[in-house]
C-alpha cells in the first residue's frame, strides 16, 4: 500500500516538473529541493530542535570545554590554555572517591530497591480489587510532590527526639537514631525516602506491562497446574524485563538529580558526611567555593555516568527501530 | 486510554480471580490498607505538624492530631504564605508559559519527525530522545555563565522597566522560561512521538496525495487527533516544572531575589540559629504542593498515562 502511494506521488511530481518544462534545468532541481520531506516537515523540526540543541548540546561542549581551563571566577575563562589538570586533580581528591562511592550506592540500592518494590505493588494490584483506581492514585501520590517538599517531610520521619520512625522502632526497645546525622546511617535514610518517592513509578510502568501480557498466558499455566507463585517467576517475571529496563533507566536518572533532596535536607549543598553524591559536590565546588572548571569536571563525570546507562539502551532501542 | 483499560483489567480481573473470599483475599487488602498507610503517614503527619501549637506539638505524637482543640492554631500557615505568595505568583509566571510553548514546539517536533519520511530523520530523533536524559549538572555552569555573563537579558530589556507594571525581576523570569522550555522539549517530543508513531500513515499520504501541504496536513488532521495527548502533556509538564529546583536555584540565585520560586523559598523557610520550624516548614511545603496536588487529585488518570509513556 505505502510503496503504491510513493509510486504515485513520483508520478505526481514528475508530472509537475513536465508542466514547467523549458525553464533552466536549475529551478527544477531547486523546485524538487524545496518540495522535498526535509525542507517541507524542518518549519516543525528545526525550531525546537536549534533551541534545545542549543542548550542541550552546545552547554555540554561549552562544559567540557571549562573543565580544560583553570577557570576559577575572575574575568573570562582561559580557552587557549586546556589541560587535564582538573581531571587529575580527581584522582587526588579524597572526597571525589567517597562522592563517587555514594553516587554508585545511591544508583543501584535505590534503583533495586525501587524495583522490587513497584513489582510487588503491580502485583498486588493486578487483579479483581474493588478501589483498585484508588489504591494506585495514592502509591503514586509522593511521585507528584516535588523533592524539596518530599524532603520536608522525611526529616520531620527521621528527627531524632520525635521522629516517627524513632518512635516506631522504640516500640520494639530499638533507637533512637540519628538517621540523617550519623554517616553510616544517612544514604540508607535517604535511599528508603527515594524509595517511598518513587516507587509508584515504577508500580504503574510494572502494571502497563503486566495488563499487556496476553491472558491466555495466565490461561496455558494454569492448565499446566502451576501454583501462582511458579506462575509468576516463571511465565509472568520474564516477560517483564523490557518494562524494568526502561524503567531502570528513569529510576537512575531521578538518583542522580537527588540534588534537589540532599539540598532541603540538609539546608544546602554540604550535606552531612556520607550522603555527598557528585551532584552535590559539584554545585558545591562551583557554585560554593567558586572552583568552576573543576565543577565542570566533575559535571563531565556525571554525564559520562549517565551516557554510560543510556548508550546501550538508546542503541537497543535505535536498532529495534522503537524511537 | 481509560476506557480500554476498564475494560482490559475487568477482563484480565475475572480471568485470574481467586475464588470467592478467601483468607488470602483478607491478606491482600490488609496489605494494601497498609501500603496506604506506609505511603500517607509522612504527608499526612506534616499536615498535622502544620496545625499544632508548640505546646501541642511536644504533647502528641508527630502522626496524630492535637488532643483538643486549643492545639490548633493557623498561624504558620498565615505566616508561610506570607513568605511563599510572592514565590506562588513567579513560579505561575514561569511555569505556565513554558508548559504551553513547550506543548506546541514538543507536538511540532514529533510530527516533523514521524509522519514525514526522510533520510536521518531517526538520527535527529535520538539526539532529541537522548537529551531526556542528560543531567541539568552537566549544563548547569554554562547556563550559569551564559545567563549571567554573556546574554544578560535584565540590562538588555532594561529599556522596558520604566513602563508601568514591569519590574527587572521580570527578565529573569524570562530567562527561566526560556530555559524550562528548552529542557522541556526532549521528553514532550516523546510523548507526542508515541502516539503519532500509531497514527494511519495511509490516512496522511492519501491527504498529501489529495494536494494538502505538511502544514495543512498537521493543523486539519494531527492537531485535532492529539488534543487529548496535549491534555496530557500540559499535566505532566506542569508538575515538573512546578517542582524543578536546580534552575531556580542557579538561574535566581538568592531567596532573597523578587524572581524566587516557590520551591526556592520553601528550601529556605524557618530556618534559624535555634533549628528548624518545622510546623512552619510543613505548612510552606503543602502551599507549595498545593498546584500539583490539585492538578494530581482532579487528572490522577491522566498524570498516571504521561508517566508510563
Amino acid at each position: 500500500m505505502k510503496r503504491f502511494f510513493e509510486l504515485l506521488r513520483s508520478v505526481r511530481r514528475k508530472r509537475r516538473v513536465r508542466t514547467d518544462g523549458g525553464t533552466a534545468e536549475e529551478r527544477s532541481t531547486l523546485r524538487r529541493w524545496l518540495d522535498s520531506d526535509i525542507v517541507q516537515s524542518s518549519p516543525f523540526w528545526l525550531p525546537p530542535f536549534l533551541l534545545m540543541g542549543f542548550f542541550v548540546y552546545a552547554a555540554i561542549g561549552w562544559n567540557l570545554l571549562l573543565s580544560l581551563t583553570e577557570y576559577s571566577g575572575f574575568g573570562d575563562p582561559d580557552y587557549g590554555n586546556l589541560s587535564l589538570q582538573n581531571y587529575w586533580a580527581m584522582l587526588d581528591d579524597p572526597g571525589m572517591w567517597s562522592a563517587t562511592w555514594n553516587t554508585f550506592v545511591l544508583l543501584i540500592g535505590f534503583t533495586i530497591v525501587c524495583l522490587i518494590v513497584g513489582l510487588l505493588l503491580a502485583l498486588l494490584l493486578d487483579r479483581e480489587i474493588r478501589f483498585g483506581r484508588s489504591f494506585r492514585t495514592i502509591y503514586l501520590l509522593p511521585f507528584a510532590l516535588s523533592f524539596i517538599v518530599t524532603a520536608q517531610f522525611w526529616r520531620w520521619m527521621y528527627n531524632v527526639n520525635n521522629g516517627i520512625i524513632n518512635q516506631f522502632i522504640g516500640l520494639f526497645g530499638l533507637g533512637p537514631y540519628n538517621w540523617l546525622g550519623s554517616p553510616n546511617l544517612v544514604l540508607g535514610a535517604v535511599i528508603f525516602a527515594l524509595v517511598w518517592q518513587f516507587s509508584g513509578y515504577t508500580m504503574i510502568i510494572y502494571l502497563a506491562a503486566l495488563r499487556s501480557i496476553p491472558n491466555d498466558q495466565y490461561e496455558a499455566a494454569r492448565v499446566d497446574g502451576a501454583s501462582t507463585v511458579r506462575m509468576y517467576w516463571r511465565v509472568i517475571v520474564p516477560q517483564l524485563r523490557p518494562a524494568t529496563v526502561s524503567a531502570s533507566v528513569v529510576l537512575v536518572l531521578f538518583a542522580l538529580k537527588a540534588f534537589d533532596f540532599l539540598y532541603a535536607t540538609f539546608d544546602g549543598y554540604r550535606p552531612r558526611r556520607g550522603a555527598d553524591i557528585l551532584a552535590t559536590k559539584m554545585v558545591r565546588e562551583s557554585f560554593g567555593r567558586s572552583e568552576w572548571a573543576y565543577g565542570s569536571s566533575i559535571a563531565i563525570m556525571l554525564f559520562a555516568v549517565s551516557l554510560a546507562v543510556i548508550a546501550p539502551y538508546l542503541y537497543n532501542q535505535y536498532k529495534r527501530g522503537n524511537l | 486510554m481509560s476506557e480500554k483499560t476498564v475494560t482490559t483489567e475487568e477482563a484480565t480481573a475475572t480471568e485470574h480471580a481467586t475464588s470467592g473470599i478467601s483468607i488470602s483475599r483478607v491478606g491482600l487488602y490488609a496489605t494494601l490498607i497498609g501500603l496506604v498507610g506506609f505511603y500517607l503517614i509522612p504527608i499526612e503527619s506534616g499536615l498535622v505538624t502544620s496545625i499544632k501549637t508548640s505546646t501541642a506539638l511536644q504533647e502528641t505524637f508527630p502522626f496524630l492530631p492535637p488532643l483538643s482543640a486549643s492545639g490548633i492554631t493557623v498561624e504558620k500557615w498565615q505566616v508561610a504564605f506570607d513568605f511563599l505568595a510572592p514565590g506562588m505568583v513567579n513560579s505561575m509566571l514561569f511555569t505556565i508559559p513554558s508548559t504551553i510553548l513547550c506543548a506546541i514546539l514538543g507536538s511540532m517536533a514529533a510530527y516533523g519527525l514521524t509522519l514525514v519520511d526522510w533520510r536521518g530523520q531517526m538520527a535527529v530523533l535520538a539526539l532529541f530522545i537522548a537529551g531526556i536524559f542528560v543531567p541539568y549538572q552537566a549544563v548547569i555552569v554554562p547556563l550559569f555563565q551564559f545567563w549571567s555573563q554573556y546574554m544578560q537579558l535584565g540590562a538588555r530589556l532594561s529599556f522596558l522597566w520604566g513602563l508601568p507594571l514591569l519590574e527587572p525581576h521580570y527578565a529573569t523570569i524570562l530567562e527561566l522560561i526560556i530555559t524550562h522550555t528548552a529542557y522541556g522539549i526532549p521528553i514532550v517530543t516523546l510523548l507526542f512521538r508515541s502516539q503519532y508513531k500509531t497514527m494511519s500513515e495511509e490516512m496522511i499520504e492519501a491527504a498529501r496525495l489529495d494536494g494538502a501541504s505538511v502544514w495543512r496536513v498537521y493543523r486539519r488532521i494531527v492537531l485535532p487527533l492529539s488534543i487529548p495527548m496535549f491534555a496530557v502533556v500540559f499535566i505532566f509538564q506542569f508538575t515538573q516544572i512546578w517542582n524543578e529546583f536546580l534552575f531556580s536555584l542557579t538561574i535566581i540565585g538568592s531567596t532573597n531575589n523578587p524572581a524566587a520560586s516557590a520551591t526556592l523559598i520553601l528550601s529556605g523557610l524557618g530556618q534559624s540559629m535555634e533549628g528548624t520550624d518545622y510546623p512552619l516548614r510543613m505548612a510552606g511545603a503543602f502551599i507549595t504542593a498545593l498546584p500539583t496536588l490539585l492538578v494530581y487529585v482532579l487528572f490522577a488518570d491522566k498524570f498516571a498515562e504521561g508517566v508510563q509513556t
